[in-house]
């Protein structure tokens, strides 16, 4: 049925409104304080390291996001594990909360549609997510100038930022996720409670199913076994389950983009090889273009989920 | 009383809104059973009957929140389910216990749905300081909300109405809840509102709040609309007779000259010098005038006006002997 007037009207109101509510929130600096010294303490152990033997590594930089000290991870795997929290701590009580609140049917009776509630709070939350990680980008750049004192090249620098991009997308997924449960459910204690668990089961538990999941889809030959390889296609299983979870594909891209030296994400077979110098950094392009697939599938799974909270948000009734 | 209604509560002003055997069902069910009402410019209508009985379904049906499943309503022109902007552009809604956002202050409240309307920046801030200034909450205007009681808060909402110049309110149960002071006040407002030419539509189960300022009622029952008309009419429908006017008075034989004036139907006499008349109107001039022709001293007269509550409760006994469908009132 066609309507009238523009699903748009009022968006850049709920957008401004909800950032400014974003970013002034308790919740939101609690979370911003505890990546912020997570981070730190990741960087202070890699700068720490890399001070000690500073090679002639042309990408210095990059080294910051993902070398790891013990008992510390990367500073990117450490980001791949808090993003989520992060965005489930914006999006989990977006539309519950207004009903809670019983502001929804007030607001709703305003001249907007639905689209712009939605779709506002989303923007908001992405906003808040990418101004986070920009000032924590920016933090590593400046840290890695102060400590390693070697300025950042072009190409550093490029890098550094599809590492920025990837990650906002990355929040997205989990921000719709956590959103489409504030549709779901009622109550924003079980929408929270809910996202969380599917945040810990997609990236703890996850990783360990997918390839004892993959050795019941294809079991592996015993002859690869005996020669002590792995058997391809349990490989590929393994991958692609693993590869259902976000986290998975954010630390893939992730790999292609700051490891300048990786050349696929799969498992290749020796021949596959020949004549490739090893140990030799790819062109940004083509590291891009490793990346590039993962990157995809974080975006359609973020447009798949706001599809999904978009279509129950229209049919849910406004009463509480 | 605005000049579009009659004393009958039949019209000759235009409709503002006019629903046509409005049905929404949830399954099976039918919460709203094909209603049919219209509601002229100017008046205030209220909305009556138990919780339950589709009151809210049918506002939330009219602003287009909720589909029609059958029927159709058309609110100052437009239809709510293919033109709800133009439909919510002009009529303001207060919600059934009206939340707000807690952590702003009133005027940042009313600031974040004027935005909402599309006014001007300073369009906004003359319209917010007049509003809050009409429901007497300017000295608290820079207080978070979280500090206002639900007085208070239902006031806000009616300023709300008042930012966005509504030409028709829709208020929501507005006084339940409040105490007595507070629900005076907000009646009041809502009576100014009406002198501004503002159609309102009350929602209530206090019957004897909406007695006071509604022009017509409809009773709602089970999602049907079964009594419709102005409180007087449905009285003297209902209940026989509309007024009972007592009289306190001596003369000779007061009570046969009583019972000569015109539209009275019925005189009793409650002792020695009392008399209790039923009658179609308000007879109270013409009694007085019997008194005093009879060379009586009159020293009480009091009229009870027909009461809803009364209409209410012989209309739901009379429902135990099954009559079908809307009693119209004229």
């Amino acid at each position: 049925m066609p309507r009238e007037g523009s699903p748009f009207q009022g968006l850049g109101t709920v957008a401004v409104k909800e950032l400014s509510d974003n970013l002034s929130s308790v919740r939101m600096l609690v979370l911003e304080v505890l990546i912020v010294l997570t981070a730190l303490a990741a960087l202070y152990g890699v700068i720490d390291s890399l001070r000690q033997n500073t090679a002639e590594d042309p990408f210095l930089l990059l080294r910051l996001f993902t070398v790891s000290r013990a008992p510390l991870p990367s500073f990117v795997a450490i980001l791949g594990f808090l993003i989520p929290l992060m965005a489930i701590g914006l999006g989990f009580d977006a539309v519950n909360g207004e009903h809670i609140r019983r502001t929804l049917s007030r607001i709703l009776a305003q001249p907007i549609y639905r689209d712009a509630l939605l779709m506002g709070k989303f923007l908001a939350g992405l906003a808040t997510l990418a101004i986070s990680l920009a000032a924590l980008w920016l933090m590593v750049i400046g840290l890695g100038l102060i400590f390693l004192g070697v300025p950042p090249g072009g190409e550093e620098i490029a890098r550094s930022l599809a590492f920025l991009v990837i990650a906002v997308f990355y929040a997205a997924v989990w921000l719709a996720l956590a959103m489409l449960f504030s549709i779901v459910f009622r109550s924003a204690a079980t929408a929270a409670l809910v996202a969380l668990g599917v945040w810990l089961f997609l990236t703890i538990l996850w990783p360990m199913l997918a390839p004892a999941l993959a050795q019941v889809i294809s079991p592996p030959d015993p002859r690869y076994a005996m020669l002590g390889l792995d058997t391809p296609d349990t490989a590929i299983w393994g991958q692609e389950l693993a590869r259902l979870s976000p986290n998975d594909l954010f630390g893939e891209a992730m790999l292609a983009v700051l490891s300048p030296t990786t050349r696929s994400l799969g498992p290749v077979f020796l021949d596959q090889l020949r004549g490739a110098v090893m140990g030799a950094p790819l062109p940004l392009g083509e590291s891009l273009v490793i990346a590039w697939p993962q990157t995809v599938a974080l975006i359609a799974g973020t447009i798949v989920l706001f599809v999904a909270s978009y279509v129950m948000f229209q049919r849910q009734e406004v009463r509480a | 009383m605005s000049g579009a209604i009659d004393e009958t509560g039949t019209t000759d002003g235009e409709f503002v809104i006019a629903a046509r055997n409005l049905t929404k069902r949830y399954g099976m069910v039918n919460v709203v059973d094909g209603i049919n009402f219209d509601i002229v410019k100017g008046e205030v209508f209220g909305l009556l009957g138990p919780n339950g009985a589709g009151k809210t379904t049918t506002i939330l049906m009219m602003l287009g929140l909720t589909d029609i499943s059958s029927g159709k309503v058309d609110v100052l022109g437009y239809d709510p389910a293919r033109s709800p902007l133009q439909v919510k552009r002009r009529v303001g809604y207060l919600p059934d216990s009206v939340g707000f956002y807690e952590h702003m202050t009133a005027a940042e409240n009313l600031s974040y749905t004027a935005k909402l309307m599309g006014l001007s920046r300073v369009e906004r801030a003359r319209r917010i300081v007049a509003a809050l200034a009409r429901v007497r909450l300017l000295e608290v205007a820079d207080k978070r909300v979280a500090t206002f009681s639900r007085g208070m808060r239902q006031r806000l909402g009616l300023a709300e109405i008042i930012v966005k110049q509504a030409e028709i309110a829709i208020l929501d149960e507005p006084t339940s809840g409040l105490d007595p002071q507070a629900t005076q006040e907000f009646l009041g407002l809502i009576g100014e509102l009406r002198s501004e030419g503002v159609t309102v539509l009350l929602s209530s189960h206090l019957l004897d709040q909406v007695q006071r300022v509604c022009s017509r009622v409809a009773l709602f029952q089970a999602g049907r609309i079964v009594l419709m008309g102005a409180v007087a009419d449905l009285a003297r429908q209902v209940l026989g007779a509309g007024y009972v006017v007592e009289v306190e008075a001596d003369g000779a034989a007061l009570a046969r000259r009583l019972a000569t004036v015109p539209g009275v139907s019925k005189v009793e006499t409650l002792g020695e010098d009392r008399f209790r008349m039923t009658a179609d109107r308000d007879v109270r001039p013409d009694a007085a005038r019997a008194v005093v022709a009879a060379n009586g001293s009159l020293r009480r007269l009091s009229v009870d006006e027909p009461s809803l509550e009364a209409i209410y409760a012989r209309y739901f006994h009379m429902q135990t002997q099954p009559s079908r469908g809307t009693l119209h009132a004229a």
